[in-house]
């Protein structure tokens, strides 16, 4: 069992990776849902592209492409040799993966949000922001959580992609036992069952903040 | 910025992955919905001996990535001598047939809970209706729940179609030289990620397009609306 702090520590890096993707894509998912619900017809257009695009391409494309296109992208903008690391990399591709399916997410969540609430705020005078903030966003955030989470959910069983380009997450650290010991099939099972934990805790996590998120709207 | 020659140039090239791809989806397909079938009849049954195995079999394969899934069949197999010794080593030892049967069950998982959620969702009083004009277990699944089941889990079942020829890129993981496969060759060749996988995205991007609008169009057919 002599590997298994090292098992322990790939599951601990990606659970790093997921947390920042899924922080990056909900910043992502936010701007795509606002501009997908803008005025701008521009702004709508890229918006639908950008959806459309990552959610008819493999993420392994993606990710192969934000890896080692992105060293060549930052070659030339800098002049020199840069090495993209792989934690950024693997970042950035998921983040950039998971913003398609919140910007669906949010934009449905948000117009679930009643239009007199919007008319009201407006009519009490409140600047753009604090309406967002205040008014929309707590009513939405509702509505988005249970598909939010089970996106993530859903990235977090992504970041296995990452070991294609080398980062030492919870699948790479696993390939090594493996290679090592010669017992594939045992060290596989090892890290598919720390998946599982992972995303079995994640799970109960999630109903908890449904049931917290849904505190007033409960059913007498 | 981009060179499109060099796009075009590799396009030959990338056209070969594009029939492994579709082999790989369609086999995969297959073996999933054979078995997702009668898994969904094994999730929604009462006898915790059926429900039970269903249950767990669709938790670990929904709970644990893909990828891990792919190397447990074509590294992990390899691990038992009594595997390597039988009959089954000569499919086992096959990364095409590994890669068929890894996301095939893991696909099995996710349309089962599918169909199972869609047979549930058939109104109880449509069955007990059923039952009571005297129609055996058999032909109120065949006339009845069958068909409003298919038909409600159609949408969602299209999503798994798409979702399925996205994850045959593992393919090129495990040496298989599918869309993506041939994609790393070729940036292997010839140093240029950024149009090689572009124009492998674009391909990708292309078939599932055209395939959802297919599936549209079969979806409005198949439901009856007034």
């Amino acid at each position: 069992m002599g590997y298994l702090p090292q098992l322990m520590y790939g599951a601990l890096i990606t659970l790093g990776v997921a947390l920042s993707a899924v922080l990056f894509g909900a910043a992502f998912g936010l701007l795509g849902a606002m501009a997908k619900l803008s005025a701008s017809r521009p702004l709508r257009a890229v918006a639908e592209a950008y959806t459309i695009v990552v959610r008819g391409t493999p993420d392994l494309i993606i990710i192969l492409i934000v890896f080692f296109g992105g060293t060549i992208a930052l070659t030339r903008l800098f002049g020199r040799t840069v090495e993209v690391s792989e934690f950024g990399a693997g970042v950035a591709s998921l983040a950039f993966v998971f913003g398609a399916y919140a910007t669906e997410i949010f934009r449905g969540a948000i117009r679930a949000v009643p239009v007199g609430q919007i008319e009201a705020a407006r009519a009490l005078s409140l600047p753009a922001p604090i309406l967002f903030l205040r008014i929309v966003l707590p009513q939405a955030w509702r509505v988005a959580l249970p598909a939010f989470g089970n996106q993530s959910i859903i990235l977090l069983k992504q970041t296995s992609l990452i070991s294609v380009v080398g980062l030492e997450e919870l699948m790479r650290s696993a390939s090594m036992a493996a290679g090592a010991t010669r017992e594939p099939f045992k060290w596989y099972l090892a890290a598919a069952c720390l998946y599982l934990v992972m995303t079995g805790l994640s799970t109960i996590l999630l109903r908890l903040a449904e049931r917290r998120a849904n505190l007033g709207y409960e059913r007498r | 910025m981009l060179d499109f020659s060099l796009m075009l140039e590799v396009l030959p090239k990338l056209w070969q992955g594009v029939g492994m791809t579709g082999r790989l989806s369609l086999l995969i397909l297959l073996l999933a919905f054979v078995i997702a079938v009668p898994l969904a009849f094994a999730r929604n049954a009462r006898a915790p001996l059926l429900n039970v195995p269903a249950q767990a079999y669709i938790l670990f394969f929904r709970g644990t990535p893909a990828l891990i899934q792919v190397f447990l069949v074509y590294y992990g197999a390899g691990q038992f001598v009594w595997v390597r010794t039988s009959f089954a080593w000569a499919v086992l030892r096959d990364p095409f047939w590994c890669l068929i049967i890894a996301l095939g069950l893991n696909g099995a998982a996710y349309s089962g809970e599918l169909f199972a959620g869609a047979m549930r969702n058939v109104p109880a009083g449509l069955v007990e209706a059923a039952r009571a004009l005297g129609l055996s277990w058999y032909s109120t699944m065949r006339t009845v729940v069958l068909p409003l089941a298919i038909r409600s889990a159609l949408p969602a079942y299209s999503n798994e179609i798409v979702l399925t020829i996205k994850a045959t890129s593992l393919a090129s993981t495990i040496t298989i030289l599918d869309l993506t496969g041939m994609a790393r060759l070729e940036v292997a060749r010839t140093y240029a990620p950024y149009e090689v996988f572009l124009a492998a995205g674009l391909i990708y991007l292309a078939i599932i397009l055209v395939l959802t609008r297919g599936l549209r169009v079969l979806e409005r057919r198949w439901t009856v609306t007034r």
